[in-house]
């Protein structure tokens, strides 16, 4: 099996603390696989790390055959890794069409023209309807994204993150504070998403996770301490003290 | 595609510029008309370059002038360089290129070191190049001719089409096609990729890493794309007034330029327009009546801020929601807006009226004839003066906190109005 991405014995340290305590971890090509743990077990840091936010203390994190170990965020995403935010992170006073196409403009080989319209751009068009229509927001294109519902704004995360069409996709929380109805919804749409693609998804709502995932990791305190299944998770005796028997859903 | 509705949706505006760019010296016709509205054009492109930073893209300077300067001085030593036969010919039409390319190459280079970050810090280091660059002006004798600057006469080698724009009504129309140019080449880039993600870095600079893009570099290319219009400006300033002096590199400019965007309203793209036209209009006409201009603008500056952070053309905008829906939706509005615009009026009066006596007493020349505000003259040695401005502009100040919440809520009422009808 190729890794699509690999972390290999990475530390992270805000100041005295180390809040990521040596992770190793390989995320396989095409998979879905899920990073569970308790609150403030280290996981949106571990995102950061990957995704170019914060430099990493020590360690090596590959994305398939590059070395992306502290390269700066805009590169690793132009190396086809895309990622969305626990806290909704957009472009507040623009429509949420603008939204979308930002969020294409750059893969699409438009990055930093001034000199054409992106309104007359074909692939940016095509690429922002087929989006908003898979996220369920062609009918509020033009409102401001600050102006969307709480559950709106979080579909229109997803549609930011996807829009560049990278592969390997980190979604951090995406169905965070939803109903049970947009839970189901949310979950049908990661699973379009992310077919053929490789995800990676940090989700508290164990249905959800034994629902979707591939494989899991268990991050407790900065540590992987197991990766399998769901089946083998489910039955990890340690999995279960240190987490799964403490916040059984 | 072109169907006629959207013609006149898209380029109706553009075309209403243009023919009143055309008509307004047969309108106004006075000579003191023609130089206003000339430096009108001049500050409506440079205030549109300065918004393409602080509207669309989130930096706060305090230094644009500098391209603005800068071009000038360019201009003017150009044109004295044709002159002495040093430089080769140019057309002065063309002359706005050079200007904006000067503006180009030195935003460019400050534009590299300022852009990095974004903020407070990028404000500071644009009050530092700023005052740097004022300072070099007064320093450098050879170049800036110090404190009084430089001067030339733009009527210079062969004449093409008859023009020589030795006629201020030339320099007039050069100016209006240059605005018109301009301001459609601005108005084009906000929807260009560079536009949106200027846009978007405004908005949230750190989300566009993670979808490509480094924000520095849009920041930078902003700058840049800003200073070659804000140089074009400047090099009109100078074919218009044939002189230029430090005054136009430093904050004196920097700071009228950040008024002229904020109080027209930096959330819109035409908001710039109506500021220039209004400032440069006070400006031209209040400097004659009053020493108190300087004082008077800060005020009206302060004012927008605190109560209209969206400016003029904000104000404008928030009643779109509602026309678009009914124009006969705004009838109701009429009636408390005019009570708050005439409580405004009075209370205004009693403050200009205060700040003219204490100016007049303080002044040196406050000796013994009588003063003469809004027509009435007064003897400004007793208090009957004092008191009953005083008076006024507490009525004034009384009148405004009552009519602003009927004016506020004539506004919600219209604006739900307006939803409810647009739900259905
Ligand atoms: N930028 C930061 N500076 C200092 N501490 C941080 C920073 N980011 C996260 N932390 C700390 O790291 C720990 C893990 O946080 P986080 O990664 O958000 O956990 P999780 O996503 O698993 O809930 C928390 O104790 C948090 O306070
Ligand atoms: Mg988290």
């Amino acid at each position: 099996m190729n890794a699509a991405l690999q972390l290999k014995d990475v530390h992270k340290s805000f100041g005295k603390t180390e809040i990521i305590r040596g992770v190793d971890l390989e995320i396989r090509e095409g998979e879905r696989h899920a990073v569970i743990g308790p609150n403030g077990a280290g996981k949106s840091t571990l995102y950061n790390l990957i995704s170019g936010r914060f430099p990493v203390s020590s360690g090596a994190i590959r994305l398939r055959d590059q070395d992306i170990t502290n390269r700066s965020a805009f590169e690793i995403n132009r190396a086809g890794l895309c990622r969305s935010f626990q806290v909704t992170n957009l472009f507040h006073r623009m429509s949420v069409l603008d939204n979308v196409r930002c969020g294409a403009l750059f893969s699409l080989g438009h990055k930093y023209a001034f000199w054409k319209f992106v309104s007359r751009q074909k692939d940016v068009a095509e690429r922002a309807d087929d989006i908003l229509e898979r996220i369920g927001l062609s009918g509020k294109r033009d409102w401001p994204a600050g102006m969307l519902s709480y559950a709106d704004q979080r579909a229109l995360e997803l549609g930011v993150t996807i829009a560049g069409g990278g592969d390997v996709i980190l979604l951090d929380e995406p169905t965070a504070g939803m109903s049970h109805s947009e839970i189901a919804q949310a979950v049908a749409l990661i699973r379009r998403i992310s077919t053929g693609k490789t995800l990676m998804i940090v989700e508290h709502d164990m249905g959800v996770v034994f629902d979707l995932a591939d494989r899991i990791s268990v991050l407790v305190y900065g540590e992987v301490i197991a990766t399998g299944t769901p089946e083998e998770i489910r039955n990890s005796a340690q999995v279960k003290e240190a987490y799964l028997g403490t916040e059984a859903t | 595609m072109t169907a006629p509705g959207t013609f006149v949706a898209r380029y109706g505006i553009w075309i209403f510029g243009a023919v009143l760019l055309l008509i307004m010296p047969h309108v106004f016709t006075s000579s003191f008309a023609l130089n206003l509205m000339s430096q009108m054009g001049v500050l409506i492109i440079f205030s549109l370059a300065y918004n393409m930073l602080l509207g669309q893209g989130g930096m706060l300077s305090f230094g644009h002038a500098i391209y603005f300067g800068l071009a000038g001085y360019f201009t003017i030593h150009y044109l004295n360089f044709v002159y002495d036969d040093i430089a080769p010919y140019i057309p002065v039409s063309l002359f706005p290129l050079l200007g904006g390319c000067v503006g180009l190459f030195f935003g460019t280079l400050v534009g590299y070191v300022s852009t990095r970050r974004a903020g407070t810090t990028f404000a500071m280091i644009s009050l530092g190049f700023g005052e740097m660059v004022t300072a070099l002006t007064l320093i450098l004798v050879a170049i800036f001719n110090g404190e009084d600057g430089i001067q030339t006469d733009r009527v210079v080698g062969p004449e093409p089409l008859g023009i020589s724009y030795g006629p201020n009504i030339e320099v007039y129309y050069l100016i209006a096609v240059w605005v018109l140019v301009a301001a459609a080449a601005m108005y084009a880039l906000t929807k260009t990729p560079f536009g949106r993600m200027s846009n978007a870095v405004r908005d949230n600079p750190e989300r566009t890493e993670f979808i490509g893009y480094n924000s520095q570099r849009i920041r930078w290319l902003a700058f840049a794309l800003s200073s070659f219009f804000a140089g074009l400006a400047g090099s009109l300033h100078a074919i218009n007034f044939e002189h230029v002096g430090f005054e136009q590199v430093s904050a004196l400019t920097s700071g009228l330029v950040l008024f002229m965007a904020y109080i027209g309203g930096v959330g819109h793209f035409a908001g710039p327009v109506i500021g220039a036209v209004l400032i440069t209009f006070l400006n031209g006409t209040l400097t004659t009546y009053t020493e108190a201009w300087q004082l008077y603008l800060g005020v009206l500056f302060v004012a927008v801020i605190m109560f209209f952070p969206g400016g003029l053309a904000g104000l404008i905008i928030m009643h779109q929601p509602i026309w678009r829906i009914d124009t006969r939706l705004l009838a109701p509005l009429t009636v408390p807006y005019l009570l708050f615009i005439g409580a405004l009026l009075v209370s205004l009066i009693g403050f200009i009226g205060l700040v003219e006596l204490l100016i007049y007493k303080t002044s040196r020349l406050g000796a013994a004839h009588d003063l003469t505000i809004f027509g009435i003259t007064m003897d400004p040695s007793g208090v009957v003066p004092w008191i009953s401005f005083a008076i006024v502009m507490a009525v004034g100040v009384y009148a405004i906190r009552k009519a602003f919440p009927v004016a506020a809520g004539a506004w919600n009422t219209a604006i739900d109005q307006a939803r409810a009808r647009a739900a259905q």
